[in-house]
């Protein structure tokens, strides 16, 4: 007997969905035996990471906060990841935003309001789309790898960051923190539950998979990314321009990570510290895979891994476990389902073992 | 100014700053040498920052509990080149794609050295310094060239035998074809799955060590994401040394002169002397080695693959056509 694989002629559509559950399910029974083995209470630590946050309704708000960037972000990158166009620099795109949604409310000063809070939002997607517009430039014009570029270009925008709020945008009455000033209240985002940390942001992020699920089912462009990225040469016969497809699914990967980036300053944090690149552009890529690079998945998937972090803080005051350690189930789902993936293109066959099939067959 | 004067000053001001340099140095021309190994075999491994921390927290543990710092270095190779293992499995096995999989690990790596870091928490080793008598390693000039921990010179010896491997060996031509044509490759007898293994795990091993830098001898303790992203820095050097030994080795050095000059900046070091210096943020010299690998990679990527040495299969997976 020996295992064959064959290429399934579609993509198996209940393995698309079932392999991303059962690479939750595993993770959790993973994490139970290695913790449990690691002298820690690991039925405790799992329950607490991916249970808690579900199981206790005054946690909810901080899933919600948490997921909204993480969805926001994936949506735009999934974009891309379908087109075959990886930009992994959504982390640096989204600190852009950020600096320029801050740059807006510094520019109006005690100034405040419905205008100013658009315009912030207005600057954020634009600055995003305009970090990212410098990796699809130098692939399209020169031919350089994503990848590698927007990952440094990330590098440089916290460097941006750095200098931004240790010099001319620190906080005057900081106590020479590196950090810019609290936002006013008026140049922040409408909380919609009064009592709640939920604001505008989540609400966003709750109708944007629904447009883009829109975008890449019912129109062309959505066809036209999804026809580039599974083949080039189908999509140049049928007119659809490569260079055009990566501008675009760039630019909206930038612009969505720019404005997560406003939303969580002017819905969160309130002000940007040295601590406020938290690694949402880098989570937001296993949100993306985890979803199987559909928007209505990637609303899931950001859900769960804003769980995760969510159960992760809990862990931490329970089990007396590292905040960090959240990455490690955050890593093994992204494992599983890249992992499972064979799967879903593959039909696995048992063959039972035969005579060797004579030469020249 | 005099003879002495110069000479006194290099001595108060210059050797440090190069023992300063060398430090820097190290750890991303370690890791930097094994990721280039990885990617001429066409593998494209984005998880470096997770086996740093993995290897430095492998490293100070084996040293806290043999208290050897030699099966130290040991054990963060062994620690780095485990994790690579999860890489390649699904890489090379599964075929899942190299840079979901490469962040992943970092992810992977952060988390877990937290938490095997926990029960060191707090424990100090003596730093794994001077591979020479302290009567030269600690001679104000001597120690210019005696002075530094053995993995320094390890990293140095490193250079020639990866650019005589890739160059001169049988087996560095089969990496090198593998990653510059898996099929060809393939087709003419060679386990193009074999030959990544190998170089996948000899990133993870080198990377190991280098993450063991700053557990073992900059820092001798451990503290969580302690390399600070150095991994991705190490990345960033393969692509500006456009996959060329030598140039890595310089790159290296280049790179760990601005992330000096990014510290002495901190430091507010220029003083008043040099206005023109004092007057650039230290943000900007962080930035650099980032800055410069995109023109750098915009450059080679303009010439075409022709004038190129980056390996042509680079982060595409292997599926042989049988």
């Amino acid at each position: 007997m020996r295992l064959k694989l064959e290429k399934r002629r579609e993509p198996s559509m209940v393995m698309l969905v079932a392999t991303p559950i059962a690479s939750v399910i595993l993770t959790m029974i993973i994490g139970v035996v290695v913790f449990d083995l690691m002298g820690i209470n690991g039925f405790q630590a799992v329950k607490d990471i991916f249970l808690t946050p579900i199981l206790a309704s005054y946690k909810w708000q901080d899933v919600a906060v948490k997921a909204a960037p993480l969805v926001i972000i994936a949506l735009g990158l999934s974009l891309g990841n379908r087109a075959q166009v990886w930009n992994i620099g959504a982390e640096g795109q989204y600190i852009i935003g950020a600096l320029c949604a801050a740059g807006v409310a510094i520019a109006f000063g005690q100034t405040g309001g419905f205008f100013v809070v658009v315009l912030m939002i207005a600057a954020s997607i634009i600055g995003g789309a305009a970090w990212a517009a410098i990796p699809a430039m130098l692939r399209t014009r020169y031919s350089v790898n994503e990848i590698l570029s927007s990952l440094m270009l990330t590098y440089v925008a916290a460097q941006v960051l750095g200098y931004l709020i240790g010099g001319p945008w620190k906080d005057p009455n900081g106590r020479n923190f590196p950090a810019t000033a609290p936002l006013l209240d008026s140049q922040s985002l409408p909380i919609l539950f009064p009592g709640t940390t939920i604001h505008l942001g989540v609400l966003i992020a709750l109708i944007l998979p629904f447009a883009f699920w829109l975008l890449m089912s019912r129109a062309v462009f959505g066809y036209q990314v999804r026809v580039v990225g599974s083949s080039p040469n189908a999509a140049r016969h049928g007119g659809f321009d490569t260079r055009n497809t990566i501008w675009a699914t760039m630019m909206i990967g930038g612009a969505m990570a720019g404005l997560a980036g406003s939303l969580e300053f002017s819905g969160v944090l309130h002000k940007i510290d040295l601590g406020f690149a938290s690694g949402y552009g880098f989570t937001a890529i296993i949100v993306s895979f985890l979803g199987r690079l559909n928007p209505i998945g990637c609303l899931i998937a950001g859900i769960v891994l804003a769980v995760t972090f969510v159960g992760g803080q809990v862990a931490q005051t329970t089990v007396h476990i590292p905040n960090s350690t959240a990455g490690i189930f955050q890593a093994m789902m992204l494992f599983f389902i890249l992992a499972s993936d064979i799967l879903v293109r593959y039909r696995v066959r048992l063959i039972p073992s035969t005579k060797p099939i004579a030469a020249g067959e | 100014m005099s003879l002495d004067a110069i000479i006194t000053f290099a001595i108060t001001y210059g050797i440090p700053a190069i023992i300063t340099i060398v430090g820097l140095t190290t750890p991303i021309l370690l890791a930097g040498l094994g990721e280039l190994v990885a990617e001429k075999s066409g593998v494209l491994n984005l998880g470096v920052e997770g086996m740093m921390l993995v290897g430095a927290i492998s490293g100070f543990g084996v040293t806290v509990i043999t208290g050897s710092p030699w099966l130290g270095i040991l054990g963060a190779a062994a620690g780095g080149g485990l994790a690579s293992m999860l890489f390649a499995v699904l890489v090379l096995q599964l075929n899942s794609n190299q840079v979901a999989t490469g962040l992943a690990l970092t992810i992977f790596g952060t988390g877990l050295s937290s938490l095997l870091g926990l029960s060191f928490t707090g424990r100090i080793i003596a730093p794994f310094l001077s591979a020479f008598p302290a009567s030269v390693a600690k001679d104000p000039v001597l120690k210019l060239l005696f002075g530094y921990s053995p993995i320094v010179y390890f990293a140095l010896i490193m250079v020639p035998v990866v650019y005589w491997f890739l160059k001169y060996t049988r087996a560095g031509l089969i990496l090198r074809a593998v990653g510059e044509n898996d099929h060809s490759a393939h087709s003419i007898g060679y386990s193009v799955v074999a030959v990544r293994y190998a170089a996948i795990a000899f990133g993870g091993a080198m990377a190991g060590i280098g993450g063991a830098y700053f557990s073992m001898v900059i820092t001798p303790m451990w503290a969580e994401k302690m390399t600070a992203g150095r991994g991705w820095i190490a990345l960033a050097l393969v692509v500006f040394a456009g996959w060329r030994t030598g140039r890595l080795l310089a790159g290296a050095y280049f790179f760990g002169f601005l992330m000096w000059l990014e510290l002495f900046a901190k430091a507010n070091g220029f003083g008043t002397s040099l206005p023109f210096l004092q007057s650039i943020p230290s943000q900007f010299w962080a930035a650099m080695p980032y800055l410069m690998t995109v023109i750098a990679l915009s450059f080679i990527s303009s010439r075409g693959t022709a004038g190129s040495n980056a390996p042509a299969c680079l982060g595409k997976p292997f599926l042989p056509s049988t």
